[in-house]
């Protein structure tokens, strides 16, 4: 596919050359002095900036890209008109799917030449037309006006290059930069995104270096050659809640001091409410409504903009019974429906729907495409909440899982030669959850969450401590009764795409418990089984022929969800079972998962790391750091009075869907990077991030304590 | 880094090792001794007392364990015995003909890669063309096509062409360039022909693979150009696994030229190990087998730390 592109470009930069060859040599010139002028102009442009900052820097108009697939012609992106000014920051949002990053793509002109092409609009950048770009003029842009970052910065960095090579580049390529200048330069880059010890990090390598850092280092690259745009795809996604704080405020910093427009495209609705001043919400390709933050979040004007908010589960607000969430999947793009593309799933259509609604101004300023606008402005049309189902009373007194000290050490061998290790994966972990209870487990990447699923899963053995399972011990009992036991603990894993096997239809693949367990009378009982089971989860009848590659990922995530119900489990481990999931798609999965709570009466482990869904769904929540629980309590205790140092600054990294919240609050942000599982910090492992560390923190090592009636908390500090 | 190399080397010894208990156990397994094939090779009746004379005189009457360690210790001095057969010394024989041999794989080898890289990165970057179509059709051929077959007929296009064949005696390369390349370029094109379709597709689809990584995307986004993108970026980590591919190839062509130098009729390692095992000529297989084994390990080693000067990932422990 790359390589098509790459076809596709040679051929261009085969008839530049001819293009420059016959045209007037003095339009090359002027191109060329202009070009200089802006170079020269980033930079001091600030000051004098009051008129021009109004002026859009980049203005899209009537955008339309179209994919070429197997499968025919689809429009990824169809009719989109955006713009930004200088020292402004624009958040694309919306799901998988919805075009976001297909636009970012058609701005910079990185698209997959062969089989995407912009088939109409334009994309005017400080007056200039990026669209008739010449190759080589279009490269010119790239990298030194226009910056781009992008979503996984694993495998966004060459590995075999140097990272100060690497973030010099663009400044190598624009201007003919020294060696010694560029070094320079690259220092004091590393300085300004935050990357300590930037002279000796210099000549590092990619995989020396945290997720955390390297995305400061693709910030660095894009800030070399102090560009007047940076595009933002997904920048914070892959990293964890801490570290999302500090890219972002990076980000939204340098783009303040420097004046640069920012366009940050997200799936997240709090990072759009802390750091966006406009918001543009794309939905199957097309723009439904866009405007000012704190507008599109007090007052949206589209239904979809408002379902989306009402899917989120919120850290701010007392949390209600249900997830209030839009039924339906968004729409496949090769068959789309006419008009408007949410008016299926949407509560409010009317015939007039089957036509495209226009991109109309709203009360609020902004803009909406939505005919019935003004009846959602006047109150006259609301979307009614769902009824709350009600939670189920806890048998408190005799717990159904019981963990005590419960630790987990995997050897790391250093090759052949080198020296062995142990990464203390869990350390002393003991919790109690009742039957009918669920049990929030959040924590950073690497903080021994899943481990702990796991062993309770029995997929891996501890190193030590007890695991009691409804009264009889899991890793004393043996042969069959270890095997019905086991039977009870079930598990829903975070990939629906990789965690079914591809080549057994859905029904197999539910099945095939009932089969091991020998529970269903004969092929037709199966059947039965499996069909009562899709039913269970909502899913239609017909989906048990289905291959799972059919399905869309809410899709896949019911199917393991029916295959874990398959044999009546009493105990479901869901292991970041909603991560993956589109908002509108993990609202739904939430309440489904409830909804069999209840009807089950089942007690769930929920291992997740975003703090609202887990708050949403959990009786009592359980906080992680490098493998031991530094904070246990019920939920609304630990969310609204939290104890633990790490749990503040956890909650407080988190973003919420509100910009008048956000934007009043300070960022508190947790400083540095988790340390190494292989060689934690002695004592409290927390103390070398901790503001509240003095040095006793680093010498004992915190028990998890009651500090107050049902809330413990592991800190001599509290 | 040295300490990493010295390492390196001393765990070649059990490999070695291993080497030579197999080989040295499986000859003697292996019914019909050199004695009877040089004495009784062609149905001549001899007496068993000069078999037995014959035995003792190069000490195949000795236990096994006696004679096996005999030649270890010859060989940890570096002496390989005498060939049973011509009672030179295993070294001698082999020093005579190395050179043919190793500059024959150098040559292919050197073919192999000039023509396999940029035949590779052209397929790759051209992907679904008529090149592309062209280069996977005639590296097919070069899979396909049995190398003494491909050997003779470039030998009867020779002939045809300008009713010339390449000399039959070997001329070091330093002494006359142009009469020693007009030998040897001829049996390293053939099999650099194949070496070199091998490599191509590796080439092509490894490329296909990195051109798709994100930091390819990351580089085009800097403004750099095709030709930046393509030659520091996608190809240095493309070509990683080409490094292997080449280093073992070039280790196999030194054992593994035997049926190319009988169709060009030179007198290299090929020959030599054919009419080693042809007479049983114990030593003489040890003592090459051994070599054979020597450079692969050697091979493996230079490959290694070849792809940890490239590839920072890859760390001496």
């Amino acid at each position: 596919m790359i390589a098509r592109r790459t076809l596709g470009g040679r051929r261009e930069c085969a008839f530049g050359p001819t293009c420059v060859a016959w045209g007037p040599g003095a339009a090359i010139g002027r191109r060329r002095a202009i070009t200089s002028q802006l170079i020269s102009a980033n930079h001091d442009g600030q000051g004098a900036s009051g008129e021009a900052s109004r002026r859009p820097l980049l203005d899209v108009e009537g955008l339309a890209v179209e994919f070429t697939t197997g499968a025919g012609r689809l429009r990824a992106v169809d009719g989109l008109s955006i713009s930004v000014a200088p020292g402004e920051t624009l958040a694309i949002v919306g799901e998988s799917g919805s075009g976001k990053s297909v636009s970012a793509l058609s701005i910079m002109r990185l698209l997959p030449g062969r089989i995407a092409r912009v088939v109409s609009g334009s994309i005017q950048f400080d007056g200039r037309d990026l669209r008739s770009m010449s190759d080589a003029e279009i490269r010119k842009v790239r990298g030194s006006q226009i910056s781009m970052i992008f979503q996984e910065p694993m495998s966004s960095l060459n590995p075999i290059l140097t990272i100060g090579y690497q973030i010099t580049e663009p400044l190598r390529i624009h201007t003919g930069v020294s060696k010694e200048k560029a070094r320079e330069r690259a220092v004091e880059l590393m300085r300004m995104v935050g990357i300590p010890d930037a002279e000796r990090r210099l000549d590092q390598y990619p995989h020396q270096f945290s997720g955390g850092m390297r995305q400061r280092v693709m910030i660095a690259i894009g800030l070399a050659c102090n560009p007047r745009m940076i595009i933002a795809d997904e920048p914070t996604t892959a990293l964890d809640v801490t570290i999302q704080a500090q890219i972002l405020e990076l980000l939204k910093n340098l783009s303040r001091d420097l004046g640069i427009a920012l366009i940050v495209i997200t799936h997240n609705l709090g990072v759009v409410a802390r750091y966006a001043d406009r918001v543009a919400v794309m939905y199957a390709a097309r723009l439904v409504e866009e405007g000012a933050a704190e507008e599109i979040f007090a007052r949206p004007r589209h239904p979809y903009t408002m379902g989306l908010l009402r899917s989120v589960p919120r850290l701010d607000r007392p949390r209600t019974g249900r997830l209030q969430t839009i039924d339906g999947l968004p729409p496949n793009l090769a068959k789309a429906p006419e008009g408007c593309r949410f008016a299926p799933r949407c509560p409010f259509r009317i015939d007039m729907c089957s036509k495209v609604p226009p991109l109309e101004p709203t009360d609020t300023g902004a803009r909406s495409a939505c005919f019935r606008w003004q009846e959602i402005a006047d109150g006259a049309i609301r979307w009614e909440g769902e009824p709350d189902g009600g939670k189920v009373a806890l048998e408190r007194g005799k717990p159904l899982l019981s963990v005590k000290n419960l630790r987990k050490h995997f050897p790391v061998s250093g090759g052949m030669f080198g020296k062995p290790g142990v990464v203390k994966a869990v350390e002393d972990v003991s919790f109690d959850i009742a039957r009918g209870e669920t049990l929030g487990l959040v924590g950073e990447s690497g903080c021994g969450k899943t481990t702990v699923g796991r062993l309770l899963l029995g997929l891996e053995d501890p190193s030590a401590g007890e695991i009691s399972f409804a009264g009889t011990d899991l890793l004393a009992a043996g042969g069959d009764a270890r095997k019905d036991l086991r039977r009870k603990i079930q598990v829903i894993f975070q990939d629906p795409y990789s965690s079914l096997n591809p080549r057994m239809t859905i029904g197999q693949i539910i099945g095939e418990p009932l089969r091991v367990y020998k529970l269903a009378k004969g092929p037709d009982g199966e059947r039965n089984r499996v069909l009562e089971l899709l039913g269970q989860v909502g899913l239609r009848p017909e989906m048990i022929d289905r291959y799972p590659h059919q399905l869309s990922g809410g899709q896949r995530q019911r199917v393991g969800i029916a295959r874990a119900l398959a044999i009546e489990p009493d105990f479901i481990v869901c292991d970041e079972a909603v991560s993956a999931l589109d908002v509108s798609i993990q609202g739904q999965i939430i309440n489904l998962l409830e909804d069999l709570q209840r009807r089950l009466g089942l007690t769930f482990l929920f291992i997740a790391h975003d703090l609202a869904v887990v708050r949403h769904i959990s009786n009592r929540v359980a906080v992680m750091y490098l493998g031991r629980i530094m904070e246990l309590a019920d939920r609304d205790e630990l969310y609204s009075n939290p104890l633990h140092p790490y749990t503040k600054l956890l909650l407080d990294a988190a973003p919420v869907p509100d910009p008048v919240v956000e934007k009043q609050r300070a960022a508190r942000l947790i400083k540095g990077d988790l340390p190494s599982p292989v060689n934690p910090p002695k004592g409290c492992v927390f103390h070398t991030r901790c503001p509240m560390a003095v040095k006793e923190c680093g010498e004992v090592i915190p028990q998890l304590e009651a500090k107050k009636d049902g809330h413990f908390a592991a800190c001599i500090r509290v | 880094m040295l300490s990493y190399v010295v390492r390196r080397i001393l765990m070649m010894i059990p490999t070695l090792l291993g080497v030579a208990i197999i080989t040295f156990f499986i000859l003697r397994v292996v019914p019909g001794d050199i004695v009877e094939v040089k004495m009784r090779g062609d149905g001549a009746i001899v007496s068993v007392e000069a078999i037995e004379a014959e035995r003792k005189r190069l000490g195949l009457d000795q236990p096994l364990g006696t004679q096996f360690v005999n030649w270890m210790t010859g060989l940890v001095t570096f002496d390989f015995g005498n060939s049973m057969w011509t009672g030179r010394p295993v070294i001698q024989e082999i020093a005579g003909r190395f050179a043919l041999t190793f500059q024959t794989a150098i040559l292919a080898t050197l073919f192999a890669v000039l023509v396999a890289v940029p035949l590779g990165t052209v397929s790759a970057l051209w992907r679904g063309s008529w090149i592309d179509y062209t280069m996977r059709l005639v590296t097919m051929g070069g899979l396909a096509l049995p190398t003494f077959w491909v050997g003779l007929l470039l030998l009867m296009g020779l002939l045809w062409a300008f009713n010339w064949l390449p000399p039959l005696t070997f001329t070091p390369f330093f002494s006359d360039p142009m009469k020693n390349l007009s030998q040897l370029i001829w049996p390293a094109m053939v099999v650099g022909y194949r070496f070199a379709s091998v490599l191509a597709r590796l080439i092509r689809s490894s490329l296909l693979e990195i051109l798709g990584e994100d930091f390819i995307r990351t580089a085009r986004a800097k403004g750099a150009s095709e030709r930046r993108v393509i030659g520091l970026h996608a190809l240095s980590n493309a070509l990683l696994p080409a490094i292997t591919v080449v280093g073992l190839e070039f280790a196999f062509l030194i054992g593994g030229l035997v049926v190319t130098e009988q169709v060009f009729n030179l007198n290299g390692l090929g020959k030599l190990f054919i009419q080693a095992i042809k007479n049983n000529d114990y030593t003489m297989i040890q003592g090459m087998v051994m070599m054979f084994a020597a450079i692969y390990v050697v091979a493996n080693l230079v490959v290694d730390l070849l792809y940890a000067a490239i590839d920072p990932r890859v760390r001496y422990r």
